[in-house]
């Protein structure tokens, strides 16, 4: 796609070109704007080299035409590759056009006209915006129209250009191309005058090209296009060796001089070469044979729309054309067995040929945008039939069986991946959260599973995955296992389950994924090219892998050195109500307006920030449309108390001892470990440990908090019974986000007067969003702190003596996940330097120190912190 | 010597040095709201606004243009990329547009003054030189905002301009030598630029020397409006411009070939100072000085490079860096392409002679 064009002759196409093409001017007459992009597509598909644009037709406004057309064919990559020449005989549509002209194009044309003075004037102008020029053959007195006259313009305009600093390489002369064979008999040396002009212009005026329309040529012989196709071809013949290097031409509507009917050719030689006295009459006689016999020459210029349907499909998608989009997946429709083959077959070949192109850089986003419209048209065509067949019960093409593995109760991503397979024919055993190993080896094998699929968010379940291949493994299972979800990588599928597993082992990025990989392991003959596709691949990571030099580490004892200085200007005061506060019933209408909604997005595979996502112009109109429908779902949720937001916040005396805290909660001290980066830091950057945010002289204050959003099952439970799977994965997203609001609205509280440290501080919610206030509040299980396994010693200290649940009424599952899962927990650090950060790897000294002060065996703490060790 | 001779012929010398990134320092001096706001009546929070430092707290602008200076750098680029009313609209400061620009090359001219009357103390003659920033802006000429109306924009080329023009005639009047016009992801944009520049130049009756330089978007080698390094060179090459070049996009590893490119092609001054290395998972550049430096002295070897800097992530340590690895490198020799008509849609086109 990038091959660059070097040419010696170049084709500027004439369709775009209201006075050359009726069909082109009856289209933007009637403003049919994306017809009339299809017609620059096909100028550039059929070979034109730069597509010359001209909107001179009186009733149109010209300049408003001609913006209008520019920033179209602007968004179309496939025809904005090529340079466009702007053409109009009014200055002010050129200079209008210029400025929604990328890249160098040309413009056609100045001239000489109205003076030296003028001319320069606008060349100049040319100049400043970066164009070439087409100077015509035009002066005070006319149009050039002898071999003299032309030379003689040329000639001027050429000295007069150079002379004012004007690179002589950027003027093409257009020295007229008049029309032949009009019986008149002064137009006879039309033909030859232009030719023997081409020969000294190119020697006088070193650099400059030249160009000419050459529909002019053949006027006479307008309707009988083999006729001026001959004659086109004929003049270019003996044009181009002269020194025409240009010109205006229909691309697709060239013969090649050799195949012209030899007595054709003749005739028209005769004519253009002015050779005999009857050449005219004879030409004219002789095209009456030619009248009516217009081969199928249309049909190729359109060739693609003759193609086999699946290939029109395929076509239209990866070149972004949405014109026939509807009426050819109807007729696919109509050809397939059942609706979803048309999504499975040509419309998934399409994208797929789309995503690998994007992948590999050599589509950008603008053709993709265009993809995915064409897709989204297609689709919803074809939808109100796969649904009417769904209710038939159609037997599907693969069962996969699909699980969030033991420990871990997140399942909005599964879900969504869940819908898109059921959406492209698959049946899903779904065993829902938390499920053990035997289950899901049990569920799989019973019901004769074509695959299973695990998905998992939190850190520990990449163990428990690993933990289910190896299972797998035991049994001598075969069948295909998925990965999935927020923590899990290709990296990690690597080096970690696929060894244990002799069976395929295959990392899904996403929901849009899943359906090409599903698809391909169920199909007898993608399936093993997938398989050693992928098998090829994670080896290469391992060795890569094994390979590569990782980013030193510094020593546990030189980490430590490099700590963050403690500044006691920053700490902050002691807290006006120290101790545990529980909130049993924050109002959730307080809530709302804090929500952080990019997140909400994210969950739903639509990547941008919010507000902006909704005026995205791939994703905007979904993500509005998403949008919608959780303000709806808000509305009910507060109006009929759907759920309960509580919270426990404690708040209490520490001291620290090197990376330890140790807590002063519930009359006794707890020990916090924390964890310190150890990569090698650049000149002035600390390697970062939570208690460096603790003051090591003396008392200190900490904190920690739980929130849960309880309530959610029996809304659950409903909309399971209605099949509504969108409302359920809409809730579910929706109680996560009132959870991080509600931590959110949390933590402000308390800076302002639980602890109180900052009463004055007023933020917006953007502020918020980008947390510029003082504090921070590192969960366990994220970067700052990556040891989950902290949890229950953050839960021990809000419960309370004797308490029968969790704080905030969250309880923890042996993978330290949340339950209900719409649930944050943390600590509170209140000095001003504290800030996130992310521990990343740790070497083997800090995991053996770390196991000590934790309390546990190497083992043990190995398994906790392995995302963090090599 | 016009500012544009004198930087050719001491580039015609050696390699010389640009700065680094203006953000990535001023973050690092957690300045509050109160830093940013000064005195200054305003009615939106400027914390973020680091454009208006110059007039705030110039203290931290000039510090961070010394650290260049005493690192190395030849050039020192003002601290403006934002400083256009399109992009100060979100501070609610475009009353401020032309006292920012205008400050902030006072700023960068009085210490480019210094350090090079210092050199001259030591007997050395060595020119330093100030290049006014400007950024693309936020807006683009050539993408619609909206995918159901492909034919929108939510800004025309005069409008823009304008945004320009205002911008560069404060810079020139604070006292830069150059302008630059970085981090180009549209090329319509810069050809707005272009356009005022040389407006700004017919109403001076002076030469001012551009400097161009193009920020790419994926790693194919194209920019956000589509265009492909060499595309990017025909489309501007009518600007002049004392150096062309490219900047921020990636670390110098994944720039290497687009450099390459660009360098066999340009008959002026290649200025390429691309991020320190690509931001980890939390937004920030650990590549460290050396890393960088050592990728860049590739390009020297290569005769790539006339004149090298940083952008996102990069201090005057990874100048300093940049400067004791290529000092002996000989300067790219200018390439000297044929004269043919270079034009370009998307992609590049040449019509030979």
């Amino acid at each position: 796609m990038t091959t660059q064009q070097r040419a010696t002759f170049v084709n500027i196409g004439e369709r775009t070109n209201v006075t050359g093409s009726a069909k082109f001017k009856k289209l933007v007459m009637a403003g049919d704007y994306p017809a009339a992009v299809e017609v620059a597509r096909q100028q550039v598909e059929n070979g034109a080299q730069v597509i010359d644009v001209n909107m001179d037709e009186g009733l149109l406004d010209a300049e408003l035409a001609m913006t209008t057309f520019l920033k179209l064919i602007a968004a179309e990559p496939d025809i904005a590759r090529v340079p466009v020449m702007v053409d109009s005989s009014k200055w002010a549509v050129i200079e209008a056009g210029l400025k929604c002209v990328s890249g160098k194009p040309i413009v056609n044309s100045i001239s000489m006209k109205e003076g030296e003075a003028e001319f320069l004037r606008l060349a100049r102008k040319v100049r400043d915006y970066g164009a070439a020029v087409v100077v015509m053959a035009f002066d005070e007195t006319g149009q050039a129209d002898t071999q003299a006259r032309k030379v003689e313009i040329c000639s001027r305009a050429y000295d007069l250009l150079v002379a004012d600093g004007f690179p002589p390489e950027d003027i093409i002369f257009d020295p007229n191309i008049f029309a032949v064979a009009t019986g008149i008999d002064e137009h006879r040396t039309y033909a030859v005058d232009f030719i023997e002009a081409c020969k000294v212009i190119r020697q006088r005026c070193p650099s400059a090209h030249i160009s000419g329309g050459l529909s002019n040529l053949s006027f006479s012989f307008r309707g009988n296009e083999p006729v001026r196709r001959a004659m086109h071809s004929v003049f270019l013949y003996h044009a181009i060796p002269a020194g025409l290097d240009m010109a205006i031409v229909n691309a697709g509507q060239l013969d090649v001089y050799d195949t012209i009917d030899p007595v054709l050719r003749e005739a028209c030689e005769d004519v253009i070469l002015d050779r005999r006295e009857d050449a005219t009459e004879r030409l004219v006689t002789l095209a009456e044979n030619y009248l009516g016999s217009d081969p199928a020459r249309e049909k190729e210029a359109a060739e693609w729309r003759g193609w086999p349907v699946a290939r029109r499909l395929e076509h239209a998608l990866v070149k972004g054309i949405d014109a026939h989009v509807v009426e050819d997946t109807e007729e696919a429709r109509q050809e397939a067995a059942r609706p979803i083959e048309v999504i499975e077959g040509p419309l998934m070949d399409g994208m797929n040929v789309v995503g690998d192109l994007f992948g590999a850089g050599k589509m950008f986003l603008p053709q993709v945008v265009k993809s995915a419209r064409v897709m989204k048209k297609a689709v919803a065509h074809l939808l109100p039939y796969i649904e009417a067949e769904k209710d038939e019960g159609a037997k599907g093409k693969g069962r996969v069986v699909m699980a969030t593995v033991k420990g871990d109760v997140h399942d909005i991503g599964k879900n969504i991946v869940g819908v898109v397979l059921q959406c492209n024919g698959f049946e899903i055993i779904d065993l829902g959260v938390m499920v053990p190993w035997q289950d899901i080896l049990k569920a799989a094998n019973e019901n004769d599973a074509d695959m299973i699929g695990l998905s998992g968010l939190i850190t520990p379940s990449l163990d428990e995955m690993v933990t289910v291949a190896e299972e797998m493994q035991r049994e001598k299972m075969a069948m295909p296992l998925l990965i999935g979800g927020a923590t899990t990588s290709r990296v990690h599928t690597a080096l970690r389950i696929d060894p244990a597993y002799d069976g395929p082992v295959i990392h899904v990025l996403d929901a849009s994924r899943a359906v090409g990989v599903a698809a391909s392991l169920v199909s007898d003959t993608q399936k093993a090219p997938l398989v050693a596709r992928t098998a090829e691949d994670y080896e290469a990571v391992r060795i890569a892998r094994a390979n590569k030099g990782q980013s030193e580490l510094a020593t546990l004892e030189e980490a430590r050195a490099n700590a963050l200085a403690y500044d006691p200007a920053g700490k902050a005061p002691p807290p006006q109500r120290p101790g545990v506060h529980h909130f049993n019933d924050w109002p959730l209408r307080e809530l709302r307006d804090s929500i952080d909604w990019t997140p909400f997005f994210r969950a739903w595979e639509l990547a941008g920030t919010y507000p902006g996502i909704l005026d995205d112009p791939i994703i905007g109109e979904s993500a509005r449309s998403l949008f919608a429908d959780a303000q709806t779902m808000l509305d009910r949720i507060i109006a009929e108390h759907w759920l309960t937001a509580r919270a426990s916040v404690g708040l209490w005396r520490c001291r620290r001892e090197g990376d330890d805290v140790h807590v002063l909660a519930r009359n006794e001290e707890t020990q916090l470990p924390f964890l310190r980066q150890q990569v090698k830091k650049r000149e002035g950057r600390a390697n970062m440990c939570l208690a460096d945010f603790i003051d090591p002289n003396g008392e200190d204050w900490i904190g920690g908090f739980a929130v849960g959003i309880h309530g959610i099952e029996p809304h659950l439970e409903r909309f399971k019974a209605q099949n509504d799977v969108y409302s359920d994965i809409l809730l579910k997203a929706l109680a996560d986000r009132l959870a991080e609001s509600f931590a959110e609205t949390l933590h402000a509280h308390v800076r302002h007067s639980t602890w109180g440290y900052a009463p004055d501080e007023h933020f917006t919610n953007a502020d918020l969003i980008r947390e510029t206030y003082v504090g921070i509040r590192p969960a366990p299980g994220y970067p700052a702190c990556p040891d989950h396994s902290l949890k229950p010693i953050l839960f021990d200290m809000l419960a309370g003596e004797g308490a029968n649940e969790g704080p905030a009424g969250v309880s923890l599952t042996e993978s330290f996940a949340m339950l209900p899962t719409a649930a944050v927990s943390g600590f509170y650090f209140a000095h001003r330097d504290s800030d996130y950060f992310g521990v990343a790897r740790i070497g083997p000294d800090q995991l053996e120190d770390y196991a000590i002060r934790r309390g546990v065996s190497l083992e043990q703490a190995t398994r906790w912190l392995r995302p963090n060790l090599d | 010597m016009s500012a544009r001779e004198r930087l050719k012929t001491a580039a015609g010398e050696r390699i010389l040095l640009t700065d680094g990134a203006f953000g990535t320092e001023i973050q690092n001096r957690k300045l509050t709201e109160a830093d940013y706001r000064g005195a200054l009546d305003l009615s939106r929070d400027q914390k973020g606004n680091n454009d208006i430092l110059a007039l705030t707290r110039p203290d931290v602008v000039d510090a961070i243009t010394r650290a260049y200076l005493e690192a190395g750098s030849d050039i020192v680029s003002t601290n403006t990329f934002s400083a256009n009313r399109i992009s100060q609209a979100d501070y609610a400061a475009e009353a401020l547009v032309g006292d920012i620009n205008r400050a902030s090359a006072r700023i960068a001219r009085a210490a480019a003054n210094d350090y090079e009357a210092k050199d001259a103390k030591n007997g050395i003659g060595r020119p330093r030189f100030v290049a006014g920033a400007i950024g693309p802006t936020n807006k683009t000429l050539s993408l619609s905002p909206d995918v159901n109306d492909p034919g929108f924009r939510e800004i025309d080329f005069d409008e823009l301009k304008a945004v320009y023009r205002e911008q560069i005639d404060a810079l020139l009047e604070g006292g830069a030598d150059f302008i630059l016009i970085e981090t180009i992801f549209d090329t319509l944009n810069a050809k707005a630029g272009i356009m005022a520049a040389k407006d700004a130049a017919a109403a001076l009756g002076r030469d001012v020397p551009l400097m161009i330089s193009m920020t790419l978007t994926d790693l194919s080698g194209r920019n956000l409006s589509g265009h492909t390094v060499e595309a990017f060179w025909h489309a501007v090459r009518h600007a002049d411009a004392v150096t062309i070049g490219l900047n921020c996009s990636f670390g110098a590893q994944q720039l290497r070939p687009h450099v390459q490119a660009l360098s066999g092609i340009a008959d002026t001054l290649i200025m390429a100072y691309p991020n320190a290395g690509l931001p980890n998972e939390l937004g920030e550049y650990d590549e460290l000085p050396e890393q960088t430096a050592a990728l860049l002295k590739e390009w020297a070897e290569a005769g790539w490079v006339n004149i090298i800097g940083g952008c996102c992530g990069s201090t005057p340590a990874h100048i300093a860096a940049m400067a004791k690895a290529v000092a002996g490198y000989a300067p790219r020799r200018i390439a000297t392409p044929a004269r043919v008509t270079r034009l370009a849609g998307l992609e590049p086109m040449i019509l030979a002679a």
